[in-house]
């Protein structure tokens, strides 16, 4: 595969012999200056680094976050194959928190296909962020870092450095470099039996001008990228060695309980401590702005101590607004329909005016919280002029730079300390402040590290949430019962005007977005709008299907003639399920298909009925088209994980807001899939060789939608509102299926 | 003072008796391999061995396990090996953990391995259900597939 040069390579010499070799956006006016640039830290953005050294130690820099999804390992392994080295001879490590590894490129593989991302944008008014800003991010996130920077930035470097090195070889050997292949870290020379490793090499590679123009590897000549890879970060993770942000410690350390104004927006305005100063341990009464902090020698003491201080906080408009307010202004937004378009194609008006049949769906989901494992905090240590910071971030470079703004210190003196992160979701990407911003404002005020850290019933409260939505639907008919329109209403904002779309082949479609600002804050989730959106219109195409007296597997199928790889997932999805077989008694099963992040999912969930008349799921058979694998076994992994992930906001998912204020406290009342609730899963991969697609986010908005329609099978009842757990399925009337 | 022993080794902290054992293992003794989840119990990420029984720190008083034995997930696998030099440095169940790619994120584990440790321990061959009722642990990443892959590859048939 030939691919033209669309950002640029560079090189340098290592201290001691050895080659470093980088990808940068913008175009060095020479190699020279390159190099220059590369020392000083200059306007440019190298996406990743191979370092070769003389030993045949081959590093490669990963400049995203390890959340789980394996980016570690994948990224390594694209960087790997290209230069034909061994994989036991890979170092990695996570590229330090400086401009030289932005990542920029995603956001430019974003920019390519859909404008700004999404994910990014957030609340944040799309324009008051410059691509500039965005560029200079270290972001993970959208499901793009195998995808934009595997494939722009971690093949090319790696190809680059092959040719290099075997142009170094050639002219050490007087050959011409079409003679000698490369294999394991080394060039050979065949004719001569003559080899020299990476290693031997590197020096002399430092020297040359990196190629114009690289040749990818065809998937045939793949030694390494296909094959299931043991990740690299999962052995510090089972003896308790791995590092999370929260893990940051230090003799000398203090801690910090806080609590955040509990309705949204408002201002802390007294505070009376009592006699907490006394108390054991602790340090100070910090009030901010929003908040009050307690801070003390042990985060128990600080958390105790919180207890016994009052404070109040301003009243505001929000005060007696509960989630019945919400939505009933979600109805008056859509009932006056103040609209913008996200799609338009035909003449919907005129299709309702003219149709046989018209069937109506009007449909809601709750607010959600990410409940990420490892509650947000964030570790601050000003001293010397300098800060530091340690935290679990979806964007270091980005944290980076918050934290030195807010502390009053040059973004040059300012020291990021990587760490996993103990889940993600969207939860950790920047312009979600909160903890970061109050971690750094109480640490100004002390000399040691002060660790802050937010209670689960904090961070549940205090959240970045899914937004709350509703989505009105109308299909019409015409005299043969064919469906000639779709017309669609809902709530914004949406960050993802794309998750709206249906690719079925229905004549006329009208899709407009209607106001649904809220006092609630709001963020990227799990797949951003693909799991609302996703459940709405495949659980209305199904509606269709039924009132079309068809099938819904066979439904889809049908009106999906022009998207094969669409019908390739359906079909494969559905026979591994066994749809159309017997299924044992009181079972049923439901089907969907999305395509989100790059990637098409189909999936089918086996459904019943428990003696309480609860929902279960017995199986969840899923195919999925990320274009090829690179490591199958974490595309199992992921897709396994966002089908949980979807799965738990189908069945509990349900933030809910009172006077003001979210109502819910911890894992009790904001109920996880555990593993008594988990399915089997049965993850079928469908190679078509296309564009490398996501697979963090794909596989969770089809699920709630694939759940829901199995039970109106077996119920007769259609469930328009989520979470499963509100709805009574005791008076179930089974439909006959088609 | 409270008095007890981790992975072994003998622990006296001037702490007060109502402080929950997870703390003192974090904060006092910068033993961060145990995590902070929910501090109620309900999450399960906490978990460590009291004489070998699976047991929620988050909500464990220090004055609760006074001259008890503690293991915590740093000293899984030489508690398990006791004093056999050939041991391996994994237990079987974090070896297991390793051949199934079980973690994701990886939070939730520590609390994890340290409850079917315990589940094994007391019923080498747990059946779904057993599982289903002794393994409450919330992993957010959904790694629950691969958790019953790997118990079933250690239960004795």
């Amino acid at each position: 595969m030939k691919i033209n040069r669309r950002r640029f390579l560079l090189s340098s010499a290592l201290v001691g012999g050895g080659v470093l070799i980088g990808y940068s956006a913008l175009k060095p006016s020479n190699h020279r200056r390159a190099n220059a640039e590369l020392a000083t830290g200059g306007e440019h953005y190298v996406t990743s680094f191979i370092k070769i050294e003389r030993n045949n130690a081959i590093t490669v820099y990963v400049p995203h976050s390890e959340m789980g999804q394996g980016v570690h390992t994948s990224l390594p392994m694209m960087a790997a194959d290209e230069l034909d080295a061994a994989w036991e001879d890979i170092i990695v490590e996570q590229a330090p928190a400086i401009d030289l590894f932005a990542n920029g490129d995603l956001v430019k593989g974003f920019a390519g296909e859909f404008g700004l991302p999404g994910f990014l944008t957030g609340i944040v008014n799309a324009s008051a962020v410059s691509i500039a800003e965005l560029m200079n991010l270290q972001t993970t996130g959208g499901s793009s870092s195998v995808r934009f920077t595997g494939e722009t930035a971690m093949r090319t470097a790696g190809a680059a450095a092959r040719q290099m090195l075997i142009e170094c070889a050639a002219n050490r050997w007087s050959v011409a470099g079409d003679e000698c292949s490369t294999e394991l870290g080394h060039v050979q020379h065949n004719a001569s039996g003559r080899s020299l490793s990476y290693g031997e090499l590197a020096a002399d590679a430092a020297l040359l001008e990196p190629p114009e123009n690289v040749t990818l590897k065809d998937p045939s000549q793949f030694t390494i990228m296909g094959k299931a890879i043991s990740r690299v970060d999962i052995p510090a993770k089972v003896d308790g060695t791995a590092n999370y942000g929260i893990d940051a410690h230090s003799e000398d350390m203090l801690y910090a309980a806080i609590r955040l104004a509990p309705v949204f927006g408002t201002k802390l305005v007294s505070v009376d401590a009592g006699d907490v100063l006394s108390r054991r341990g602790v340090k100070r009464i910090i009030e901010l702005e929003d908040s009050v902090a307690v801070v003390a020698d042990s985060y128990w003491r600080a958390k105790e101590a919180l207890k016994g201080v009052k404070s109040q906080f301003e009243s505001s408009d929000a005060d007696t607004t509960s989630s019945v307010d919400l939505f009933a202004g979600f109805e008056r937004s859509l009932a006056e329909d103040k609209n913008s378009k996200v799609l338009e194609t035909g003449d919907t008006e005129g299709a309702m005016d003219s149709a046989s049949d018209v069937i109506e769906g009007n449909y809601t989901v709750p607010y959600l919280a990410h409940a990420a494992m490892e509650p947000m905090n964030c570790t601050v240590h000003l001293h010397d002029d300098i800060v530091e910071v340690w935290t679990s971030t979806q964007d270091a470079l980005g944290i980076k730079g918050r934290v030195a703004k807010i502390a009053g210190v040059a973004e040059e003196d300012a020291i990021f300390h990587h760490s996993y992160l103990g889940g993600g979701f969207g939860r950790r990407l920047p312009f979600n402040w909160n903890v970061i911003d109050h971690a750094t404002l109480i640490a100004r005020e002390f000399d040691v590290p002060v660790k802050t850290v937010l209670s689960r019933e904090d961070d549940m409260q205090q959240d970045y949430y899914r937004p709350a939505v509703a989505s009105n639907f109308k299909a019409a008919f015409d005299a043969n019962g064919v469906v000639q329109a779709w017309h669609n209403r809902f709530t914004g904002p949406i960050q993802t005007p794309g998750a709206s779309h249906i690719p079925y082949a229905i004549p006329n479609k009208s899709i407009r977005v209607v106001d649904g600002d809220t006092h609630v804050p709001i963020a990227a989730w799990r797949s951003v709008d693909h799991s609302q959106q996703t459940f709405f219109t495949e659980s209305f195409v199904d509606e269709i299907a039924h009132r079309s007296g068809k099938n819904p597997y066979q439904f889809r199928m049908d009106m999906l003639a022009d998207h094969p790889r669409h019908r390739k997932v359906l079909e494969v999805a559905a026979e591994a399920a066994g749809y159309g077989e017997n299924l044992p008694e009181g079972h049923a099963l439901g089907i969907a298909v999305q395509e989100s992040f790059g990637s098409i999912v189909a999936e089918v969930a086996e459904v019943s009925l428990d003696s309480n008349n609860r929902p279960v799921i017995h199986k969840v058979t899923c195919a999925i088209d990320c274009g090829w694998a690179v490591n199958p076994d974490t595309v199992e992994a992921q897709v396994e994980s966002g089908i949980i992930y979807g799965l738990t906001a189908a069945l509990y998912g349900e933030i809910t807001i009172e006077n003001g204020r979210v109502a819910q406290n911890n894992f009790p009342d904001y109920e996880m899939v555990r593993m008594a609730d988990t399915p089997e899963i049965d993850v079928h991969i469908v190679e078509s060789g296309e564009k490398l697609g996501g697979l963090g986010e794909p596989s969770t908005p089809p699920i709630a939608a694939a759940v829901s329609n199995g039970l109106y099978i077996l119920t007769g009842q259609r469930v328009r509102e989520l979470p499963l757990k509100n709805h009574d399925f005791s008076r179930s009337t089974p439909i006959a299926q088609v | 003072m409270a008095t007890f022993k981790v992975n072994g080794v003998e622990q006296n902290l001037d702490i007060e008796p109502e402080m929950p054992l997870l703390w003192a293992l974090r904060d006092e003794l910068g033993m961060t391999g145990t995590k902070f989840g929910c501090g109620i119990a309900s999450c399960g990420a906490c978990t460590v061995h009291v004489n070998g029984n699976a047991v929620r720190s988050c909500v464990t008083p220090v004055s609760a396990v006074e001259g008890q034995d503690i293991t915590t997930i740093e000293g899984l696998a030489s508690v398990a090996a006791g004093a056999n030099p050939s041991a391996p440095d994994l237990s079987a169940v974090q070896q297991a953990w390793i051949d199934h790619q079980v973690p994701q994120c990886g939070y939730c584990q520590s609390g994890m391995i340290m409850a079917v440790s315990s589940l094994l321990a007391s019923n080498p061959n747990p059946s779904d259900a057993d599982i289903d009722s002794s393994i409450t642990n919330v992993c957010r990443c959904g790694s629950y597939p691969r958790v019953r892959k790997a118990i079933r590859s250690l239960a004795i048939a």
